[in-house]
């Protein structure tokens, strides 16, 4: 189970090797890629920027309980970091398993947890030239529509709830695809722009 | 209340000019003489004997853009710093600019702090007063126009350099902070007579820790003719930006031998309770305390209290019930007891994916 950053493209074929398993009869992954508007506001790229200490441990974390929920083979989360363009690979996942069932169901667990409890931040740059910090700047205009940090690091209650946590800023491949009936948070009125 | 902070940090936010504590004292500084902001000024008395001869200090003046940070345009006046040192400490029965603070006079303390962030500092003083020892050592601003009280070195001030805006410091201020400054300097608005804190005693501006633009020096002559003497009326009246000030305790100035024993107390125990704690700043934090790390003084024991510091001093935008906090690389609860030598990172909400 193992959680890393990349300061390049994310080699899939690569990460997909590491994922094999004789006992393995699924393989699901999910990539975030960087899409190309957000709220209404046309996006031109993204900075990504984590504080990579803690990141690791977190996102270690996250697989390692993906793993105790689904009886998986292995896990893998890689993430960007640094200034990505449109239809860049912000994120991958993967996970193997003996069934399919659990590889789907794991999969989806880890993005979301990733996307919820990972101190990585993203900034949108726009086509007018403008830029910001998601989930930052329009909450600190309005702090009350925010919801609130988790007061536990493992709490089911993301850091950034969000009514469309599943992609809204990003494709998702095949198997992923977006469901919201997961969705147990408060919404917080402004949609991440992610996967 | 919480702790204070100092910063030990690499690059400030604004840039710090070096002190100019250490230039020597101009030998007999004359009285400088008043020179008259607008020659319309009514009130302006005739000059002394000697020429105009504002009293430069012995190092180059800082191009003028570089104490006018933010809101103002290039073209603001450059701001300098002014320690008013001209009182007569009646109710202290002692020279307030001599009191020491751990091991510091207030003179010091306030003529140090300015110099962190402004290009040139004079101390205001009397006539009488220029050889006073514990003046003669800075560069000195003597009182040139007639009356008495703090707008006569204000005034004194904008007559000697015209072109320059003033930020102005009481001398009986112990608790005086950066972020008092840094406030102050970031919202500074040339366009006004002066930037000014509300009191938070009577709501009223605080003339005496305030920039002082060049365009209020016709007035405050005016003013000052038609018999005014209180700066604060002078705001009142003729209008000035007014700031809530996020580090209150900055402007609460001692008059009083009891006070001055208060403040020693309060500014002694901080400092024993002080530690150094190891900062990391990410994204939107980052961007806004314009630094990505740093280490502080400060006597706050949770990180709930060095948010409130750190929010205060930088101005973030995040609540704390925006944020997440970790201590030595570990998630952290708000009321975590911080050691010495802690890190603490803050974490504003998280958008991985």
């Amino acid at each position: 189970m193992r959680f890393r950053f990349a300061n390049h493209a994310i080699d899939t074929a690569a990460a997909r090797a590491e994922l094999l398993d004789p006992g393995a009869g699924g393989f699901v992954t999910f990539e975030g890629w960087v899409r190309d508007f957000n709220e209404g506001r046309e996006v031109t790229a993204l900075e990504y920027e984590t504080y990579q200490v803690l990141a690791v441990k977190e996102g270690e974390r996250i697989l390692t309980e993906a793993a105790a929920r689904f009886p998986v083979r292995h896990a893998l989360c890689i993430h960007r970091v640094g200034r990505l363009a449109l239809t860049d690979m912000a994120v991958w996942v993967g996970v193997s398993a003996t069934h399919r069932g659990e590889a789907f169901d794991a999969c989806r667990f880890v993005i979301d947890a990733v996307k919820h409890r990972v101190p990585i931040w993203k900034k949108e740059h726009y086509r007018n030239g403008d830029s910001g910090w998601v989930n930052c700047e329009a909450c600190a205009a309005a702090p009350h529509a925010a919801a609130p940090h988790a007061a536990a690091p493992h709490a089911a209650a993301p850091h950034a709830a969000a009514p469309h946590a599943a992609a809204p800023h990003t494709a998702a491949s095949g198997a992923a695809a977006p469901s919201h009936d997961h969705q147990t948070v408060p919404s917080h009125g402004h949609e991440p722009n992610a996967a | 209340m919480t702790g204070r902070l100092t910063r030990s940090g690499p690059t400030p936010a604004i840039p710090a000019i070096p002190a100019i504590a250490a230039i020597p004292a101009i030998a007999a500084i004359p009285a400088i003489a008043a020179i008259p902001a607008t020659p319309t000024t009514p009130t302006t008395p005739a000059s002394p004997a000697s020429p105009a001869s504002p009293a430069t200090p012995a190092t180059p003046a800082t191009p003028a853009t570089a104490a006018s940070p933010s809101r103002g345009s290039a073209a603001a006046p450059p701001v300098f710093g002014l320690v008013l040192a001209g009182g007569s400490s009646s109710r202290m029965q002692r020279d307030k600019a001599t009191l020491e603070y751990r091991g510091k006079t207030q003179l010091e303390r306030a003529v140090e702090l300015a110099a962190k962030y402004l290009p040139e500092v004079f101390v205001s003083v009397r006539a009488g007063q220029a050889a006073d020892p514990s003046r003669a050592r800075y560069p000195l601003i003597v009182d040139s126009v007639p009356g008495e009280g703090p707008i006569v070195g204000i005034r004194s001030a904008l007559a000697a350099r015209p072109e320059a805006a003033w930020l102005v410091l009481a001398c009986d201020l112990p608790f005086l902070s950066d972020a008092a400054l840094e406030q102050l300097l970031a919202e500074r608005d040339p366009t006004a007579n002066a930037t000014a804190f509300r009191s938070a005693h009577d709501g009223l501006p605080e003339p005496l820790c305030a920039i002082w633009e060049p365009k209020s020096a016709a007035q405050l002559a005016a003013y000052q003719a038609g018999d005014g003497r209180c700066p604060r009326k002078f705001l009142i009246r003729h209008g000035a930006r007014i700031l809530e000030p996020r580090d209150r305790r900055a402007l609460e100035n001692i008059n009083t031998p009891d006070e001055y024993r208060q403040a020693l107390r309060s500014l002694d125990g901080e400092a024993s309770a002080a530690m150094q704690l190891k900062i990391q700043y990410y994204a939107l934090m980052r961007e806004q305390a314009g630094r990505s790390d740093e280490t502080v003084d400060t006597t706050a024991s949770t990180p709930a209290d060095l948010y409130s510091e750190l929010k205060a001093r930088y101005g973030f935008t995040l609540s704390r019930e925006q944020l997440k906090v970790a201590v030595n690389s570990e998630f952290a609860s708000w009321s975590h007891k911080l050691a010495a030598g802690d890190s603490v990172v803050f974490i504003p909400p998280v958008a991985g994916g």
